[in-house]
Protein backbone atom coordinates (compact mmCIF):
# COMPACT_ATOMS: atom_id res chain seq x y z
CA UNK A 1 0.00 0.00 0.00
CA UNK A 2 2.37 2.16 1.04
CA UNK A 3 4.61 1.45 -1.97
CA UNK A 4 1.46 2.39 -4.07
CA UNK A 5 1.12 5.93 -2.27
CA UNK A 6 4.98 6.71 -3.35
CA UNK A 7 4.84 5.60 -6.81
CA UNK A 8 1.72 7.66 -7.30
CA UNK A 9 3.39 10.18 -5.79
CA UNK A 10 6.36 9.94 -8.20
CA UNK A 11 4.05 9.91 -11.16
CA UNK A 12 1.76 12.92 -10.44
CA UNK A 13 5.51 14.73 -9.70
CA UNK A 14 7.09 13.74 -12.78
CA UNK A 15 3.79 14.44 -14.54
CA UNK A 16 4.14 18.41 -12.88
CA UNK A 17 7.75 18.09 -13.50
CA UNK A 18 7.15 17.48 -17.90
CA UNK A 19 4.55 20.62 -17.37
CA UNK A 20 7.23 23.10 -16.19
CA UNK A 21 9.23 21.89 -18.78
CA UNK A 22 6.62 22.14 -21.37
CA UNK A 23 6.18 25.68 -20.61
CA UNK A 24 10.07 26.29 -21.18
CA UNK A 25 10.79 25.99 -24.62
CA UNK A 26 10.20 29.11 -26.30
CA UNK A 27 12.72 31.50 -27.21
CA UNK A 28 12.66 34.49 -29.55
CA UNK A 29 10.37 37.22 -27.91
CA UNK A 30 10.86 40.09 -29.49
CA UNK A 31 7.27 40.88 -29.22
CA UNK A 32 6.39 39.92 -25.32
CA UNK A 33 2.31 40.24 -26.02
CA UNK A 34 2.13 38.06 -29.16
CA UNK A 35 4.69 35.22 -27.62
CA UNK A 36 1.97 35.38 -24.87
CA UNK A 37 -0.57 34.89 -27.25
CA UNK A 38 1.24 32.34 -28.75
CA UNK A 39 2.35 30.34 -25.68
CA UNK A 40 -1.10 30.26 -24.71
CA UNK A 41 -2.58 29.37 -27.87
CA UNK A 42 0.33 26.46 -28.60
CA UNK A 43 -0.40 25.28 -25.29
CA UNK A 44 -3.60 23.34 -26.48
CA UNK A 45 -2.22 22.41 -29.49
CA UNK A 46 -0.70 19.23 -30.47
CA UNK A 47 2.66 19.14 -31.79
CA UNK A 48 2.13 16.62 -35.15
CA UNK A 49 5.42 14.99 -34.49
CA UNK A 50 5.79 14.11 -31.53
CA UNK A 51 2.01 13.75 -30.82
CA UNK A 52 1.78 13.72 -26.80
CA UNK A 53 3.68 17.06 -26.52
CA UNK A 54 1.91 20.71 -27.26
CA UNK A 55 3.03 22.73 -29.95
CA UNK A 56 4.15 25.39 -27.21
CA UNK A 57 6.70 22.60 -25.71
CA UNK A 58 7.61 20.86 -28.70
CA UNK A 59 11.25 21.09 -29.66
CA UNK A 60 10.25 19.14 -32.88
CA UNK A 61 11.54 21.16 -36.24
CA UNK A 62 7.96 21.45 -37.59
CA UNK A 63 6.90 22.63 -34.25
CA UNK A 64 9.67 25.57 -34.73
CA UNK A 65 8.15 25.96 -38.22
CA UNK A 66 4.16 25.96 -37.27
CA UNK A 67 5.04 28.62 -34.09
CA UNK A 68 6.84 31.10 -36.98
CA UNK A 69 4.03 30.58 -38.68
CA UNK A 70 1.69 31.54 -35.72
CA UNK A 71 3.82 34.07 -34.59
CA UNK A 72 4.07 35.98 -38.25
CA UNK A 73 0.19 35.23 -38.33
CA UNK A 74 -0.10 36.86 -35.51
CA UNK A 75 1.67 40.39 -36.23
CA UNK A 76 -0.56 40.39 -39.72
CA UNK A 77 -3.49 41.08 -36.76
CA UNK A 78 -5.32 37.71 -36.98
CA UNK A 79 -7.15 36.62 -34.34
CA UNK A 80 -6.82 33.28 -32.33
CA UNK A 81 -9.56 31.65 -33.72
CA UNK A 82 -8.41 31.89 -37.19
CA UNK A 83 -5.18 30.72 -36.38
CA UNK A 84 -6.52 28.30 -34.73
CA UNK A 85 -8.72 27.93 -38.07
CA UNK A 86 -5.47 27.51 -40.63
CA UNK A 87 -4.30 24.53 -38.42
CA UNK A 88 -7.15 22.84 -38.37
CA UNK A 89 -7.71 23.32 -42.52
CA UNK A 90 -3.99 21.93 -42.75
CA UNK A 91 -3.43 18.89 -40.21
CA UNK A 92 -7.30 18.44 -38.76
CA UNK A 93 -8.85 18.32 -35.36
CA UNK A 94 -5.99 15.86 -34.48
CA UNK A 95 -4.08 19.02 -33.93
CA UNK A 96 -6.34 20.09 -30.85
CA UNK A 97 -6.01 18.96 -27.80
CA UNK A 98 -9.61 19.33 -27.20
CA UNK A 99 -11.92 18.03 -29.65
CA UNK A 100 -14.81 19.72 -30.82
CA UNK A 101 -18.19 18.45 -30.12
CA UNK A 102 -19.94 17.33 -33.26
CA UNK A 103 -21.65 14.04 -34.43
CA UNK A 104 -18.37 12.07 -35.04
CA UNK A 105 -17.09 13.04 -31.85
CA UNK A 106 -20.50 12.39 -29.76
CA UNK A 107 -19.33 9.18 -28.75
CA UNK A 108 -16.07 10.26 -27.44
CA UNK A 109 -17.71 12.97 -25.39
CA UNK A 110 -20.93 11.23 -23.99
CA UNK A 111 -19.31 7.69 -24.07
CA UNK A 112 -18.56 8.41 -20.46
CA UNK A 113 -21.69 9.40 -19.13
CA UNK A 114 -22.89 6.60 -21.13
CA UNK A 115 -20.52 4.49 -18.93
CA UNK A 116 -21.83 6.01 -15.84
CA UNK A 117 -25.89 5.76 -17.14
CA UNK A 118 -25.42 1.81 -17.80
CA UNK A 119 -23.43 1.47 -14.35
CA UNK A 120 -26.35 2.89 -12.27
CA UNK A 121 -29.19 1.33 -14.75
CA UNK A 122 -26.82 -2.33 -13.21
CA UNK A 123 -27.45 -0.82 -10.04
CA UNK A 124 -30.77 -0.23 -9.44
CA UNK A 125 -31.72 -3.31 -11.28
CA UNK A 126 -29.83 -5.10 -8.69
CA UNK A 127 -31.13 -3.80 -5.84
CA UNK A 128 -34.49 -4.15 -6.83
CA UNK A 129 -34.01 -7.62 -7.64
CA UNK A 130 -31.99 -8.37 -3.92
CA UNK A 131 -35.34 -6.93 -2.70
CA UNK A 132 -37.91 -8.52 -4.20
CA UNK A 133 -35.45 -12.11 -3.35
CA UNK A 134 -35.15 -10.73 0.31
CA UNK A 135 -39.21 -10.87 0.46
CA UNK A 136 -40.08 -13.53 -1.10
CA UNK A 137 -37.96 -15.85 -2.91
CA UNK A 138 -35.22 -16.91 -0.29
CA UNK A 139 -36.90 -19.44 2.66
CA UNK A 140 -39.33 -20.85 0.04
CA UNK A 141 -36.18 -21.80 -1.37
CA UNK A 142 -34.45 -22.58 1.10
CA UNK A 143 -37.40 -25.39 2.37
CA UNK A 144 -38.22 -24.17 5.71
CA UNK A 145 -41.07 -24.48 7.38
CA UNK A 146 -43.33 -21.60 9.17
CA UNK A 147 -41.67 -21.68 12.54
CA UNK A 148 -38.33 -21.40 11.08
CA UNK A 149 -39.49 -18.23 9.04
CA UNK A 150 -40.83 -16.99 11.63
CA UNK A 151 -37.74 -17.18 13.75
CA UNK A 152 -35.66 -15.63 11.02
CA UNK A 153 -38.08 -12.67 10.59
CA UNK A 154 -37.40 -12.11 14.31
CA UNK A 155 -34.07 -12.24 13.84
CA UNK A 156 -33.73 -10.09 10.61
CA UNK A 157 -36.06 -7.71 12.36
CA UNK A 158 -33.59 -7.45 15.16
CA UNK A 159 -30.14 -6.95 13.08
CA UNK A 160 -32.07 -3.56 10.69
CA UNK A 161 -33.37 -2.50 13.94
CA UNK A 162 -29.65 -2.63 15.52
CA UNK A 163 -28.94 -1.08 12.32
CA UNK A 164 -31.03 1.94 12.21
CA UNK A 165 -30.11 2.49 16.05
CA UNK B 1 -29.51 -16.87 -19.32
CA UNK B 2 -27.49 -17.82 -16.36
CA UNK B 3 -25.04 -19.07 -18.67
CA UNK B 4 -25.28 -15.48 -20.29
CA UNK B 5 -25.00 -13.69 -17.06
CA UNK B 6 -21.58 -15.43 -16.34
CA UNK B 7 -19.91 -14.88 -19.69
CA UNK B 8 -20.54 -11.64 -19.61
CA UNK B 9 -17.41 -10.20 -18.28
CA UNK B 10 -15.67 -13.12 -20.21
CA UNK B 11 -17.36 -11.24 -23.62
CA UNK B 12 -16.56 -7.51 -21.88
CA UNK B 13 -12.98 -8.81 -21.51
CA UNK B 14 -12.77 -10.22 -25.02
CA UNK B 15 -14.03 -7.34 -26.99
CA UNK B 16 -12.02 -4.91 -25.08
CA UNK B 17 -8.73 -7.37 -25.85
CA UNK B 18 -10.69 -7.14 -29.48
CA UNK B 19 -9.91 -3.43 -29.44
CA UNK B 20 -6.56 -3.45 -28.15
CA UNK B 21 -5.10 -5.81 -29.91
CA UNK B 22 -6.64 -3.48 -32.84
CA UNK B 23 -4.56 -0.66 -31.85
CA UNK B 24 -1.49 -2.25 -31.56
CA UNK B 25 -1.74 -2.44 -35.58
CA UNK B 26 -2.55 1.13 -36.02
CA UNK B 27 -0.13 3.40 -37.43
CA UNK B 28 -0.59 6.71 -34.71
CA UNK B 29 1.46 8.55 -37.79
CA UNK B 30 -1.41 7.82 -40.17
CA UNK B 31 -3.55 10.92 -39.16
CA UNK B 32 -6.48 11.27 -41.47
CA UNK B 33 -6.34 14.26 -43.91
CA UNK B 34 -8.22 16.81 -44.34
CA UNK B 35 -7.66 17.67 -47.73
CA UNK B 36 -9.20 14.28 -49.20
CA UNK B 37 -11.75 15.72 -51.55
CA UNK B 38 -9.89 19.03 -51.78
CA UNK B 39 -8.00 20.74 -53.94
CA UNK B 40 -4.43 20.56 -53.86
CA UNK B 41 -3.29 24.04 -52.54
CA UNK B 42 -1.73 25.93 -55.27
CA UNK B 43 1.97 26.82 -54.79
CA UNK B 44 4.67 27.93 -57.50
CA UNK B 45 8.43 26.77 -56.31
CA UNK B 46 11.84 26.90 -58.30
CA UNK B 47 13.01 23.77 -59.40
CA UNK B 48 16.03 21.78 -57.92
CA UNK B 49 18.80 21.61 -60.22
CA UNK B 50 17.25 24.54 -62.33
CA UNK B 51 16.07 27.65 -60.05
CA UNK B 52 14.90 29.84 -62.82
CA UNK B 53 11.99 27.32 -64.01
CA UNK B 54 9.27 26.80 -61.50
CA UNK B 55 6.35 24.28 -60.43
CA UNK B 56 2.91 24.53 -60.00
CA UNK B 57 0.52 21.94 -59.08
CA UNK B 58 -1.74 23.44 -62.28
CA UNK B 59 0.56 22.53 -65.15
CA UNK B 60 -0.62 19.12 -64.13
CA UNK B 61 -3.72 19.38 -65.02
CA UNK B 62 -5.80 16.59 -66.82
CA UNK B 63 -3.25 13.68 -65.33
CA UNK B 64 -3.70 11.56 -62.04
CA UNK B 65 -0.24 12.08 -60.45
CA UNK B 66 1.78 11.88 -57.10
CA UNK B 67 2.81 13.90 -55.22
CA UNK B 68 5.76 12.39 -52.73
CA UNK B 69 7.06 14.90 -50.21
CA UNK B 70 10.59 13.67 -49.01
CA UNK B 71 14.25 15.10 -48.11
CA UNK B 72 17.63 13.74 -48.94
CA UNK B 73 18.28 13.83 -44.96
CA UNK B 74 15.21 11.53 -44.41
CA UNK B 75 16.27 7.91 -44.24
CA UNK B 76 13.02 6.58 -45.16
CA UNK B 77 12.84 8.33 -47.78
CA UNK B 78 16.02 6.48 -49.68
CA UNK B 79 14.36 2.91 -48.47
CA UNK B 80 11.46 4.21 -50.91
CA UNK B 81 13.58 6.10 -53.35
CA UNK B 82 14.05 2.56 -55.41
CA UNK B 83 10.59 1.54 -55.64
CA UNK B 84 9.47 4.71 -56.80
CA UNK B 85 12.37 4.61 -59.35
CA UNK B 86 10.37 1.51 -60.29
CA UNK B 87 7.32 2.79 -60.44
CA UNK B 88 8.57 6.10 -63.05
CA UNK B 89 9.56 3.52 -64.89
CA UNK B 90 6.04 2.10 -65.28
CA UNK B 91 4.99 5.59 -66.47
CA UNK B 92 3.74 6.81 -63.22
CA UNK B 93 3.74 10.67 -62.85
CA UNK B 94 5.68 11.62 -59.46
CA UNK B 95 6.50 14.57 -58.53
CA UNK B 96 9.16 15.04 -55.55
CA UNK B 97 8.19 18.15 -53.17
CA UNK B 98 11.89 18.62 -51.61
CA UNK B 99 10.94 19.45 -48.19
CA UNK B 100 12.97 21.41 -45.87
CA UNK B 101 16.39 20.36 -47.62
CA UNK B 102 18.59 22.48 -45.69
CA UNK B 103 21.68 21.06 -46.58
CA UNK B 104 21.29 21.38 -50.19
CA UNK B 105 21.90 17.83 -50.69
CA UNK B 106 18.75 17.12 -53.11
CA UNK B 107 20.56 17.48 -56.79
CA UNK B 108 23.88 15.84 -55.89
CA UNK B 109 21.68 12.85 -54.32
CA UNK B 110 19.35 12.58 -57.83
CA UNK B 111 22.46 12.94 -59.99
CA UNK B 112 23.96 10.37 -58.08
CA UNK B 113 21.35 7.52 -57.60
CA UNK B 114 18.71 8.57 -60.29
CA UNK B 115 15.71 10.88 -59.98
CA UNK B 116 12.11 9.46 -60.58
CA UNK B 117 10.61 12.74 -60.20
CA UNK B 118 9.32 15.03 -63.44
CA UNK B 119 10.13 17.64 -61.30
CA UNK B 120 11.36 18.36 -57.83
CA UNK B 121 10.64 21.64 -56.06
CA UNK B 122 12.32 22.96 -53.88
CA UNK B 123 10.15 24.19 -50.39
CA UNK B 124 13.02 25.45 -48.53
CA UNK B 125 11.11 26.83 -45.32
CA UNK B 126 8.78 24.46 -45.73
CA UNK B 127 5.92 26.48 -46.21
CA UNK B 128 4.16 24.52 -49.14
CA UNK B 129 4.39 21.50 -46.86
CA UNK B 130 2.87 23.50 -43.75
CA UNK B 131 0.34 23.88 -46.70
CA UNK B 132 0.15 20.26 -47.79
CA UNK B 133 -0.17 19.43 -43.69
CA UNK B 134 2.73 17.66 -44.33
CA UNK B 135 3.77 16.19 -40.26
CA UNK B 136 6.94 14.28 -41.98
CA UNK B 137 8.56 12.52 -44.85
CA UNK B 138 7.68 10.78 -47.06
CA UNK B 139 4.44 11.24 -47.57
CA UNK B 140 2.64 11.11 -50.88
CA UNK B 141 -0.63 12.45 -52.34
CA UNK B 142 -2.72 11.00 -55.19
CA UNK B 143 -4.19 13.85 -57.07
CA UNK B 144 -6.91 13.35 -59.50
CA UNK B 145 -6.64 14.91 -63.19
CA UNK B 146 -9.11 17.98 -61.78
CA UNK B 147 -6.75 19.06 -59.11
CA UNK B 148 -8.13 17.19 -55.98
CA UNK B 149 -6.63 14.99 -53.61
CA UNK B 150 -8.11 11.72 -53.34
CA UNK B 151 -5.46 10.03 -51.13
CA UNK B 152 -2.71 11.02 -48.69
CA UNK B 153 -0.57 7.89 -47.36
CA UNK B 154 2.02 8.33 -44.37
CA UNK B 155 5.40 6.52 -45.05
CA UNK B 156 7.22 5.02 -47.66
CA UNK B 157 5.35 3.59 -50.59
CA UNK B 158 6.07 -0.09 -51.05
CA UNK B 159 5.03 -2.88 -53.73
CA UNK B 160 2.74 -4.03 -51.07
CA UNK B 161 1.31 -0.72 -50.37
CA UNK B 162 1.05 0.08 -53.50
CA UNK B 163 -0.34 -2.90 -55.05
CA UNK B 164 -3.40 -2.90 -52.32
CA UNK B 165 -4.14 0.75 -51.65
CA UNK B 166 -2.59 3.09 -53.79
CA UNK B 167 -2.99 1.77 -57.55
CA UNK B 168 -6.39 0.55 -57.51
CA UNK B 169 -7.62 3.69 -56.79
CA UNK B 170 -5.20 5.28 -59.40
CA UNK B 171 -6.62 3.06 -61.98
CA UNK B 172 -9.62 4.19 -61.06
CA UNK B 173 -8.93 7.64 -61.15
CA UNK B 174 -6.88 7.28 -65.21
CA UNK B 175 -10.25 5.91 -66.36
Amino acid sequence: MKAWIAMLALALLSGLNAAAWAGEAKPNAEDPAIEQRLVKLAEDLRCLVCQNESLAGSHAELAEDLRREIREQMKQGKSDTEVVQYLIDRYGDFVLYKPPFKPVTWLLWLGPLMFVGIGAGAWWVAVQRRRQRAETALPVEAGVDAAQMEEARRLLADVSGEKAR
Amino acid sequence: MKLLKRLLPLIIFAVLVGFLFKGLWLNPREVPSPFIGKPAPAFSLPLVGDATRTFSPESMRGKVWLLNVWAPWCVSCRQEHDYLMDLAAQGVPIVGLNWKDKAREAASLLAQKGSPYLAVPDDLPGRVGIDYGVTGTPETFVIDKAGIIRMKHTGPLSPEIWAKKVQPLVQELSR
